[in-house]
């Protein structure tokens, strides 16, 4: 304030430094991120229906659709994380240092683990991208997805690295909750695109 | 100076010299680079326009080539809207949001300096092939089949993609940190109801950027695909769709009208309440307005596809959605003009850049309203009705306000006032010579003049309201020249204006002209959406308790802004400075060869690490 007197009416010098969830700056920026990336994954998903709708035969004819046995696998890998996931955010928003350190190291195993199905779910597609729309949309799809995959997974093993070298305080616990909640996006972002991937071209 | 001040400049201060200027995440310091590269694009971009209209003064004219021409609409219009209108307001949001929240910074400060070197990075993509003879040529939408692999060899069209990417990245990092910052850094009092209009105008136009930005940067990213690995996404022959282009191009390019908008609508609720001396009329309607044209700005992007032979019950929906927009903007008018009427109007000249916009606005909406009607949109579509339709839009809407703004907070920027006389006389120089040289344009598009021609006959009798076309964009370029001298004298010469010259009502005017790298000392408590009017003979009412040796900032409620913690917040740093060169290689790279993408993202991942990487002590276990 420049010249007008002022006059204190409260001391925020007794507030903390940090609060998880929605309280804290980092959760928003997430949360606005995914909404991003929320809607780029909406609008390819939209994108892939037109196409659907626009042509005569979908899958066109001369392809068949993506074969299912990768894709579950992958589902069901990618829906069963959720357990450590869940329990790595319990552990952290309890503040249980070593519980933490032993889970984020098994969400970097699970994630790594799920490159194996994913890469075969690219060999299962069924066509290359310059083949056809029909694949080059379904190629968007599978690499808008693993990009958010690989990505998720390279924070995770950052973090990963950085609680194992470091003296874990109030605002990495809430870092860990938020790369939890991201790989839950991740999770869920999937489960349409799986309809759309494996499901749309066998009820078309 | 106490030692309180002198302690927070140290905290807040940038390191000396050019290692400061890299590593600077004031807030203040990256928005002024962001409004100034943005008005040396704008000054260009006019440079080009008066080329055209000096081009296309007379029939027959060959000074220009098509090829030329061609170049030169389509660098004016992608400059135009991706590197200067979006830009600046969102320099004018990441400068006024934290003195208006009475805030040190903002929430993410790092991001903010990223999205100025990649915007920068966007700006290079497109004029440094432009210096050397590599322009894009398909005006500022590329469709496809024109812009595709078939018909646009060479790179012109993937620098025009790709500079969309940097910018649109750019773009949405300052949105989500302008989201957040009004949502979670609220001085304490400021409810959301308590909320002034600029703030809420601001936090619009965020959320809208951030849902509608993805459209673009997708299709772009679905044009290079198809340009460079050839996918089919808009080649027919492959099973693809050209309108799927234009649906996901408009889904993001009609709310992109209302993204630059509303900010000016925000300028315009903090100018007319200040001059007006009496509070905003109107401020639950304004504001459920704002929220009103985002939501319907999602319903329209086919208005811009009426001509390419949609079902006619999408028309008709669309043609209704298109005229119902008009009655929230309507209503904002309104209580700007009952405001101005009901109070004590003092005709400075930022309040007269509103007037122009009143005036210059409501034309472009009732050309609006025309165009909106399919049937007569099928007759008007690529004439140069729509050229005059977009400019009395985008200029009398978003420039208009933006003239008043700039010359509104010139002296909370330089600590000078500009000068009155001239205000006035550039403001009447502009805006008479935008109407002389934008209006004609309406009659020249029902006689059926095309946009995008380089040149016509004789026969057509265009020439003489051409002419005088060109006449008004003279007397707007002398305005201009004007206006930009006058803001270069007052920054030497300007009167002194002390902290608050206006008398304005909200917090940005409660600290110093030019502000100190803090900008407060003390949280402000407000009470009010103009909190400066309260009691303004009284002392003012603060909190104290956030650190001066260490940078803090304020977390608080979402609705009611109640104190939550006091979040550190990160200092000076060359990591958004080397990620946004990492990621321009990344993007240039993935024009000439997917494997960019790659090999591009190994560099990035290592230096968001660096970024991210927390500086807390080593684990004892671990030094052991």
């Amino acid at each position: 304030m420049t010249d007008r007197p002022v006059y204190v009416q409260g001391d925020l010098s007794s507030l903390p430094e940090s609060k998880d969830g929605p309280a804290s700056l980092a959760w928003w920026g997430n949360a606005g991120f995914m909404l991003i990336e929320g809607t780029a994954f909406l609008l390819a998903g939209g994108s892939y229906l037109y196409l659907m709708m626009a042509g005569p035969d979908w899958p066109p004819k001369g392809f068949a659709p993506p074969q299912l046995v990768w894709g579950i696998v992958f589902t069901i890998g990618l829906l069963l994380s959720e357990i450590p996931n869940r329990w790595l955010i319990k552990k952290a928003s309890a503040r249980d240092e070593r519980a933490v350190r032993i889970g984020i190291i098994i969400m970097t195993l699970a994630a790594f683990l799920l490159f194996i199905p994913r890469a075969l779910e690219f060999t299962a597609l069924g066509l290359r991208w310059d083949e056809h729309a029909y694949g080059s949309v379904l190629w968007m799809l599978m690499i808008l997805h693993t990009v958010h995959l690989i990505t998720d997974w390279g924070d995770t093993l950052v973090l990963a690295l950085w609680l194992h070298t470091h003296e874990v305080g109030d605002r990495q616990f809430a870092d860990v909750e938020d790369n939890a909640n991201y790989w839950r996006f991740v999770e869920l972002s999937w489960l349409p695109l799986y309809a759309l991937i494996y499901w749309a071209p066998r009820l078309a | 100076m106490s030692q309180r001040h002198e302690q927070l400049q140290a905290t807040w201060s940038d390191p000396p010299g050019i290692w400061g200027f890299l590593t600077t995440v004031n807030p203040r310091r990256i928005a002024a680079r962001y409004v100034l590269t943005a008005i040396a694009l704008l000054i260009l971009s006019g440079l080009l326009a008066l080329d055209m209209r000096v081009q296309l003064s007379q029939p027959q004219m060959h000074r220009m080539t098509a090829q030329l021409y061609n170049e030169s609409f389509a660098l004016h219009g992608s400059t135009m809207l991706f590197l200067v209108s979006v830009p600046v307001m969102e320099a004018m949001a990441m400068w006024l949001v934290p003195l208006m929240l009475g805030q040190r910074t903002m929430a993410f400060p790092r991001l903010n300096a990223f999205s100025y070197w990649l915007y920068l990075g966007g700006v290079m993509m497109l004029w440094v092939p432009h210096t050397l003879g590599v322009t894009p040529d398909l005006g500022w939408f590329e469709y496809p089949p024109l812009s595709g692999p078939s018909y646009s060899p060479g790179h012109r069209a993937d620098i025009w993609a790709q500079m969309i990417t940097f910018t649109e990245v750019a773009a949405l990092a300052v949105s989500v940190n302008v989201a957040v910052t009004i949502l979670k850094m609220r001085p304490p009092g400021m409810t959301l109801a308590k909320m002034p209009a600029f703030l809420w105008a601001m936090l619009v136009s965020a959320v809208m950027t951030i849902i509608a930005l993805p459209a673009v940067m997708l299709v772009t990213s679905m044009l290079i695909a198809d340009r460079l690995v050839s996918t089919h996404f808009f080649s027919p022959a492959g099973g693809g769709d050209v309108l799927l282009f234009q649906h996901l191009f408009w889904f993001f390019g009609h709310p992109e009208v209302y993204i630059i908008f509303l900010p000016g609508v925000g300028f315009v609720s903090a100018i007319v309440e200040t001059f007006s001396r009496r509070r905003l009329f109107g401020h639950v309607p304004v504001v459920l307005s704002m929220l009103a044209i985002a939501i319907l700005a999602f319903g329209l992007w086919v208005h811009h596809m009426f001509a390419v032979g949609l079902p006619k019950v999408g028309n008709a929906l669309y043609t209704a959605a298109s005229m119902a927009i008009a009655l929230p903007a309507g209503i904002q008018i309104f209580c700007f003009i009952a405001t101005i009427a009901l109070g004590k109007p003092s005709y400075r000249t930022p309040l007269l850049w509103i007037i122009a916009f009143i005036l210059t606005f409501v034309i472009g909406g009732l050309s609006g309203i025309m165009t909106a009607s399919a049937p007569l949109d099928l007759q008007l579509t690529d004439t140069y009705f729509v050229v005059a339709h977009l400019h009395y839009v985008l200029i009398g809407g978003a420039m208009f306000p933006l003239f008043g703004a700039f010359t509104y907070w010139y002296p909370k920027a330089t600590g000078r006032l500009m000068s009155d006389g001239w205000g006035i006389v550039s403001c009447a120089l502009i805006v008479g010579g935008f109407n002389i040289a934008f209006f004609p344009m309406h009659i020249l598009g029902l006689m059926g003049m095309p946009r995008r021609i380089y040149t016509y006959g004789p026969e057509m009798g265009w020439g003489d309201l051409n002419l005088v076309a060109t006449g008004g964009t003279v007397i707007a370029s002398v305005g201009a020249s004007i206006f930009v001298a006058n803001a270069l004298i007052s920054y030497w010469r300007g009167k002194r204006s002390g902290a608050d010259p206006w008398s304005g009502s909200t917090l940005e005017w409660a600290t110093r002209s030019p502000p100190s790298n803090y900008a407060f000392a003390d949280v402000p408590v407000v009470q009010s959406a103009a909190p400066m009017w309260d009691n303004p003979l009284g002392p003012f009412p603060v909190m104290r308790g956030l650190s001066s040796r260490c940078r803090e900032a304020l977390v608080t409620s979402l609705v009611d802004a109640n104190p939550q913690c006091r979040q550190p917040s990160p200092g000076p740093s060359i990591w958004p400075l080397v990620a946004a060169l990492v990621t321009s290689a990344l993007f240039v790279g993935s024009i000439y060869t997917p494997w960019a993408l790659v090999w591009g993202a190994v560099p990035l991942a290592l230096v968001l690490t660096a970024w991210f990487w927390p500086t807390r002590p080593r684990r004892k276990e671990a030094q052991a």
